[in-house]
């Protein structure tokens, strides 16, 4: 194929692209969306493959991609078919693989024509090579602490900062050190190292709860990487994908940081779990606790139902019990809606997917500042899994490490209900002065057994 | 880099080649920040999904290396990025859509 119409492909795919982000903007055209995703997709991969100079090398050129697609499509297809609950550490360890296509053929390339590469090639070239290794390492510690096989505490250490600041500043000093004299192979190998232990050392003290966050950033590095590739080999395509791509975790980052009142550099070096242990003032107080059956009968009387789910309601697999339980208010003419906080869960979306596969409807779900006006014409709130987002603390007490925090107003509600296994304070380690509230009612057990408990109440014939 | 150049233009002066590549970088930039504003927080889910399958376009790059099979590390590492991006392909386009399933406006009974 003429090198003119192959740049006619990825021109045809760039716009397929913007045009497939474009359209997952609202659910009725999202779908839509996808498949022009795979059309453009289609047109780049087709494009490259019919490029002259491997056509004129025969089936030769082809033999290790072919092996290549099959591999890669015989683990992408059960990647794809895990379950909702699964998808954040899912998504990290695509991230992972984004990151390393990328890291890998900027050193194939570094290895192909060092020393031969211009300035700014390899200016681009040590940029794709940084971000993608260590974008490698850190996805693969958010894969290993959100699938638990990584203690999801954050882990501090003294010097922590000094030592990671050091080992990227290094990184980086050599990166420039090889613009000037691209022939230092050694040099190449030995700024890959640092990256990927760069990668390692910079998720070692995140805690679960910021997740959303460096997930996002993970991705917006993953893309930047790839934007780095396209300045690297001059394609336009990669670098239009790439952007796209670290654009949008550049603002799934933001509104992330925003959601929970931090700054990146707060999240990335706070070691946020760490700060407030020892809160001192654990007065013993009275809360008001209730039964399934009880926590039944206030549900059926409410006219207004909000839930307001968390990642507890995630971890304890409760999400197809609250659907029933959505069934049998509905059923009885009761209005039952859900506030998302942006925050909720281990990445931005999360209980939005998890509900859906629920099957609950997606017009259910309300937005944090769609859904705070609501809540003092709300009845019943009742909580699942979620703790600080709906600690009031955070807007007024300027002692607490929450305040300013956007939160849900699940204490406007008339009647505030905690399904929650026992007074343990959440990530943040803080006391949620909601439980202590006159409207409060504390329903302890397991999210899953105890929202079953209520579904079977409100089913038998009373 | 002999391959993958760019055939339509022959840049005038040194360093064109390289402000047009800027340019193309912060008008998507700005492009997908634009775009991406836009989407629902609803959709964040697969909105990443969708993003990260979209960044697997690192393939068009792979190939290139894995075919030219000029030494035995190069084929080697552009085998591995074909297969890693593969995955992202296959993969991400496949769960995004099968979220987007999901998503049920009024109950199907």
């Amino acid at each position: 194929m003429h090198e003119y119409t192959i740049q006619f492909f990825y021109a045809v795919a760039a716009v397929c692209f913007i045009l497939a982000l474009k359209w997952l903007s609202a659910v009725p055209t999202a779908r839509r969306g996808v498949i022009t995703g795979i059309l453009g997709m289609l047109l780049a991969v087709v494009g490259t493959l019919l490029k002259p100079e491997l056509l004129e090398r025969g089936f030769g050129a082809y033999q290790w991609i072919l092996v290549a697609f099959v591999v890669g499509t015989v683990i992408g297809v059960p990647m794809a078919l895990m379950p909702m609950t699964a998808v954040p550490q899912r998504t990290a360890l695509s991230h992972a693989f984004g990151a390393l296509a990328a890291a890998l053929v900027g050193a194939a390339h570094f290895f192909l024509e060092s020393p031969n590469l211009s300035k700014f090639t390899m200016g681009a070239l040590g940029l794709e090579v940084l971000l993608g290794f260590l974008t490698f390492t850190a996805s693969l510690m958010a894969f290993g602490k959100l699938q638990e096989l990584l203690p999801q505490r954050p882990i501090v250490f003294k010097f922590q900062n000094i030592v990671n600041l050091s080992i990227l500043s290094a990184a980086v000093l050599i990166a420039i050190f090889l613009i000037f004299d691209p022939g230092h192979k050694v040099l190449f190998l030995v700024m890959s190292a640092l990256a990927l232990t760069f990668g390692v050392l910079l998720i070692i003290p995140i805690g679960g709860a910021d997740m959303p966050t460096v997930i996002s950033l993970l991705n917006s590095y993953a893309g930047l990487a790839a934007a780095a590739m396209g300045f690297v080999l001059d394609n336009k395509l990669l670098i239009i994908a790439g952007s796209l791509d670290g654009s949008s975790g550049l603002i799934l980052s933001i509104i992330m940081c925003k959601a929970m009142n931090r700054s990146f550099t707060n999240v990335l070096f706070g070691g946020f779990g760490q700060l407030q242990v020892a809160t001192g003032q654990v007065e013993k107080r009275n809360v008001r606790s209730a039964s399934p059956e009880e926590a039944a009968e206030l549900l059926a009387t409410a006219t207004s139902v909000m839930v307001i789910p968390g990642y507890g309601m995630a971890v304890a697999q409760a999400q197809h019990k609250v659907r029933e339980l959505f069934d049998q208010l509905t059923k009885r003419g009761i209005t039952v809606r859900f506030a998302i906080h942006p925050v909720a869960g281990r990445m931005p979306g999360h209980m939005n997917v998890l509900l859906a596969e629920a099957d609950i409807p997606y017009d259910k779900l309300m937005e944090m500042d769609d859904a705070n006006p609501e809540m003092p014409q709300v009845d019943v709130a009742l909580v699942i899994g979620a703790n600080d987002v709906t600690n009031p603390a955070a807007r007024h007490d300027k002692n607490s490490p929450i305040y300013g925090m956007p939160i849900i107003d699940t204490d406007k509600a008339r009647t505030v209900m905690v399904i929650k296994r026992s007074m343990n304070p959440g990530f943040a380690g803080i006391e949620n002065e909601l439980y202590f509230m006159p409207q409060a009612l504390m329903l302890f057990g397991d999210a899953k057994s105890f929202v079953g408990e209520i579904v079977k109440s409100l089913a038998s014939p009373s | 880099m002999p391959f993958l150049l760019n055939a339509t233009a022959a840049p005038a002066a040194p360093g064109d080649g390289l402000m047009s590549l800027l340019f193309i970088f912060l008008l998507a930039t700005f492009v997908g920040l634009e775009v991406i504003k836009r989407v629902s927080p609803l959709l964040h889910t697969p909105l990443m999904s969708l993003t990260n399958a979209i960044s697997a376009i690192a393939v068009v790059g792979s190939i290139v290396i894995a075919a030219e099979q000029k030494t035995t590390l190069s084929t080697v590492l552009g085998t591995i990025a074909v297969t890693a991006s593969m995955i992202n392909i296959v993969g991400g386009y496949m769960i995004t859509y099968r979220m987007l399933i999901m998503f049920k406006k009024r109950e199907t009974k």
